[in-house]
């Protein structure tokens, strides 16, 4: 079975058609994942023997007629979702060892669904970065070309479904890390709205704008993991106590009427031609089916990347504490707790992660708390308030993903500022607490690098965002990478 | 006398009585093995998440009520952040501008003098775990048990001058707590602990002096004399023209003396800032309400109902209530013989009396309140003599047991015997000639001395009433 790009939905069928077992698929992807992850580095952990079993549970479940959309479907988990006895490291050294002894309350669910794990897919170390660069042990590649990254920090669950070494997987989004990855590895990933599925289990980066979501070939596979993975959870106070609709309900409708609006902060001089052009195309391509293209202003733009490293950098200068090197993970040496405490954190954490820590303590420390995190959530308000007066004259948004495309390792190594500048298209969903997908829209001409839109939704409205992006890739011929 | 008078405010945390503990469902219950009472969310693994206790939310809101506080109608958590390997998040979830409780009043008196302290504040926060050093093998081991049990921080205003308000607040603050059912206070176990913010200004003056904070207070003892050794360290630091410097002293029981643990040259930063994790709670009426309404009665109003409905005199009511364990004790020895007076006497006469000499402790005493109620109704009733309720009585405090099984085995009971008594009080009265020519002369005492030696000769084989009349009639003859 030809398993690349294969989307969960053919899979199914495969499996429920006995045309394959749940032990031979999985099987594929391992073959795939020994053969082109020594170079790509997608996965930092390949759990095999745990993936045997869960396929020889699945198959149990297939034989009894009783799949769920899930059963046997091999996936993916980006290394900062906890697994009961599985490693789940966060790429940092801190957490080399580290072995939960519970699952998140996403793995639960996908367990219910008897869901096959591949591996644990790489990232930026705790999911602080772009790239994936910052990851201790995978540094992932891009599919598309192996000089380039693949986006971040869910750059190894985006990698591995475009090189199809994961059908699907699953990721995490703080200030755009399923969104970007996504578009620079040519796949679809969508960040649900704030509350929709539990954190519980997700190691925390910034708590008030962390959401897991699935990356997948394409929406409708979206739409299938979003189904099996959302819902109240007693566990995640913020889980919201939501009904859950079936997010494949919208899929295929038309999109006649639907407004589409274009900030046009989103396409400044910041962002590389190509890629607004692009996008801007496929804009035109969704009016022609039917949407109402309108423009609109989101002045509150230019403080996004200010506010949203304040915010995030705070919480988790204040989350990321607790590796103290006392109860779990990397231990350093000392004869006093202080000294013990002082080089576990400087030696367990990567230059980004300590760069981030201090800017967050900064950011809280008496003195400065008013003037940076306080005006931080003003801003926060802000940015809420114009979007929802957008979505007073639009039912969905239209932006850029990125600013470029995937960039070469190393271009911006030496400059964490303009690192951070990169997020603008993306992190102000996560501060207005909305949903977002990123598809493909295009392939850069000279590299054919992937380029991607993001559709932003009124909160818990993913149906909507699903149903555009659908529509757009029904009528796009995505390219596989080579590879 | 001395030039300088003293001002002093506390901050008292009380552990909630709730079974679980505040952000999961580990037992919140005192001890156990080390590290047995916890889980991934408690011991801080990464990925966990806090769930807020709706009970030690009920809790707060009640302690917040006792003390007369205004209740927000709006109120969040906060992180407070800091390194130490008791506390394995590396913050503390706490409130800091959002309180559960705001300006309170608590009234107290001390030697008979009536005072109302202020309370500034009440929120509610998680406690630490427990550090254990072993200095002979050099290692410190952690204990989670105690990690995320409920807290409520009581914080008052700086209104006390004196040691005794300071004991007299804290005991008022038991009894309340007790009562309302939100803490045990057993100040041994540390589920309420108090620190002292204290400062000297010479006397008549306006402004308050520089501050030190108290800590390590493990009984009121402890307070006591730590408010008095540091009021004398300031006044000496004053006297000899030095300066008093803000920091926090830990007192040293056994030495008597406080010792600088960290000045606010050095205080912690700690960072605090909205939990992301919790999110802020908006109460209705009716909530606030129905929480109001389910207070049991308070101490006050107890002491009332037993001046009022029981007859008891308001200092004995005062003594019972005054000790939840006492007053539960007599509430269940009420409910077995509803002689409520002569309970409140026996309890006061005899029980507290053993008790104060050592005897007996009050919180393991090996029998319940309808077990005493019985003996007090043996009395009453003429069944046992009060030389024999107390054999019985002592008899129960060593090795428990029912007053009708050890009267039963060591033969304590009246028998009414006319005969014995007779021919003890016949002989008493042939013996002493002239105490019955006194009686016959008018005289009233004597026979009180007739009363004892009959007593005493009978071993309770007689009751007093038969006694007594028995002697009056041979004297009348």
């Amino acid at each position: 079975m030809d398993i690349k790009r294969a989307k969960i939905r053919d899979l199914r069928n495969a499996l429920d058609n006995k045309e394959i077992s749940a032990a031979e698929l999985c099987g594929e992807y391992f073959k795939r994942i020994e053969a082109v992850d020594p170079q790509l580095l997608s996965y930092i952990t390949v759990t095999k023997d745990k993936a045997m079993k869960d396929a020889e549970n699945a198959q149990k479940i297939i034989d009894a007629g009783k799949s769920a959309p899930l059963t046997g479907i091999p996936l993916a988990v980006k290394d900062n979702i906890c697994i009961d006895g599985v490693k789940t490291t966060c790429a940092s050294k801190m957490l080399e060892n580290f072995i939960p002894p519970y699952n998140a309350t996403v793995i639960d669910k996908l367990n219910e669904q008897g869901y096959v794990l591949l591996g644990r897919a790489s990232m930026d170390e705790f999911a602080m970065g772009g790239s994936t660069q910052t990851s201790a042990f995978a540094k992932t590649k891009n599919p598309y070309d192996l000089e380039s990254v693949p986006g971040g920090s869910s750059g190894g669950s985006a990698a591995a479904v475009g090189a199809s070494l994961a059908p699907a997987a699953l990721g995490s989004d703080t200030g755009g890390s399923i969104r970007q990855p996504s578009s620079f590895c040519g796949v679809t990933g969508i960040k649900p709205t704030y509350g929709r599925v539990s954190r519980y289990g997700l190691v925390a980066f910034a708590s008030s704008l962390d959401q897991i979501g699935p990356i997948c070939n394409d929406a409708r596979d979206c739409a299938i993991m979003l189904n099996a993975i959302c819902g109240h959870d007693r566990h995640d106070a913020t889980s919201a106590n939501v009904d859950t609709p079936d997010f494949t309900e919208k899929l295929g409708q038309p999109i006649n009427g639907l407004k589409i609006a274009l900030p046009k902060e989103f396409f400044s001089d910041a962002v590389d031609e190509t890629v607004k052009s692009c996008v801007l195309d496929a804009a035109k391509e969704l009016e022609k089916r039917g949407a109402a293209l309108v423009d609109c202003s989101m002045p509150g733009l230019k403080y996004a990347i200010p506010a949203y490293y304040l915010i995030a950098c705070a919480e988790a200068a204040s989350n990321l504490s607790r590796f103290d090197g006392i109860k779990y993970g990397f231990r350093g040496e000392g004869r006093t707790f202080e000294e013990l405490i002082r080089d576990s954190r400087s030696r367990g954490f990567g230059e980004e992660v300590k760069r981030r820590i201090l800017l967050g303590n900064y950011a809280l420390s008496s003195g400065y708390y008013d003037a940076y995190y306080k005006k931080a959530l003003a801003l926060k308000q802000e940015i809420i308030k114009e979007y929802n007066d957008i979505f007073e004259i639009a039912d969905v948004i239209l932006t850029p993903t990125a600013p470029t495309p995937a960039y070469k390792i190393g271009a911006q190594d030496n400059d964490p500022v303009k690192m951070y500048q990169a997020d603008i298209c993306t992190v102000t969903v996560n501060i207005a607490k909305l949903p977002g997908i990123s598809t493909t829209c295009g392939y850069t001409a000279d590299d054919g690098l992937p380029i991607g839109m993001s559709i932003i939704g009124k909160r818990f409205d993913e149906q909507t965002i699903l149903q555009v992006a659908d529509a757009f890739e029904q009528g796009f011929m995505t390219i596989a990478p080579k590879l | 006398m001395s030039a300088y008078f003293p001002t002093m405010g506390l901050e008292i945390h009380a552990e909630l009585l709730t079974k679980s503990k505040v952000f999961c469902t580990c037992s919140a219950e005192f001890g156990g093995t080390p590290n047995s009472r916890c889980c991934p969310v408690c011991s801080g693994l990464p990925g966990t998440l806090p769930v807020l206790n709706q009970k030690a939310v009920e809790y707060i809101i009640k302690a917040g009520y006792v003390m007369n506080c205004d209740i927000s109608r709006f109120t969040k958590w906060d992180r407070k952040n800091y390194f130490y390997p008791d506390l394995p998040k590396a913050y503390q979830i706490s409130q800091m501008p959002r309180p559960v409780c705001l300006s309170g009043t608590v009234n107290i008196n001390v030697n008979g003098v009536d005072k109302i302290i202020r309370i500034n504040r009440i929120h509610l926060e998680e406690d630490a775990g427990k550090l254990v050093h072993d200095d002979v093998n050099r290692i410190s081991l952690a204990d989670y048990n105690r990690c995320g049990v409920p807290l409520i921080e009581i914080v008052t205003e700086p209104d006390f001058h004196s040691a005794d308000e300071v004991i007299a607040f804290i005991e008022k603050i038991k009894l309340l707590l007790q009562y309302a059912g939100i803490c045990d206070c057993k100040m041994e176990q540390g589920s309420i602990r108090c620190d002292v913010n204290i400062s000297i200004a010479p006397k008549g003056s306006t402004e308050l002096g520089t501050r030190t904070e108290l800590k390590n207070l493990n009984s009121l003892k402890a307070i006591a004399r730590a408010i008095e050794v540091e009021i004398e360290r300031q006044e000496e630091l004053l006297e000899n023209g030095e300066r008093v410097i803000q920091q926090t002293r830990r007192f040293n029981e056994q030495l008597g003396e406080t010792t600088a643990m960290r000045s606010k040259e050095d205080a912690h930063d700690y960072r605090y800032f909205p939990d992301p994790d919790i999110p802020p709670i908006i109460f209705t009426e009716e909530e606030l309400e129905a929480i109001k309404s389910s207070i049991p009665e308070l101490p006050e109003q107890r002491v009332e109902r037993y001046v009022n409905e029981y007859g008891i005199k308001k200092a004995d009511a005062d003594i019972i209530v005054g000790n939840k364990t006492i007053c539960d004790f007599f509430d269940a020895a009420i409910s077995e013989y509803n002689n409520p007076k002569a309970v409140a006497n026996y309890i006061i006469g005899e029980l507290m009396n053993r008790i104060n000499r050592g005897e007996a402790d009050m919180e393991n005493l090996k029998f319940g309140g309808a077990k005493f109620a019985q003996l007090v109704e043996f009395m009453q009733t003429d069944k046992i003599s009060q030389a024999n309720a107390k054999t019985i009585l002592r008899e129960m405090i060593e090795n428990g047991g029912s007053p009708k099984d050890i009267a039963d085995r060591d033969d304590l009971w009246i028998k009414e015997d006319n005969d014995l008594l007779a021919k003890v009080v016949d002989e008493i009265i042939a013996n002493n000639p002239k105490p019955v020519e006194q009686y016959k002369n008018g005289d009233q005492k004597v026979f009180g001395f007739f009363m004892g030696q009959a007593n005493k000769a009978l071993k309770g084989a007689a009751s007093p009433k038969a006694i007594q009349e028995y002697i009056r009639k041979k004297l009348g003859e």
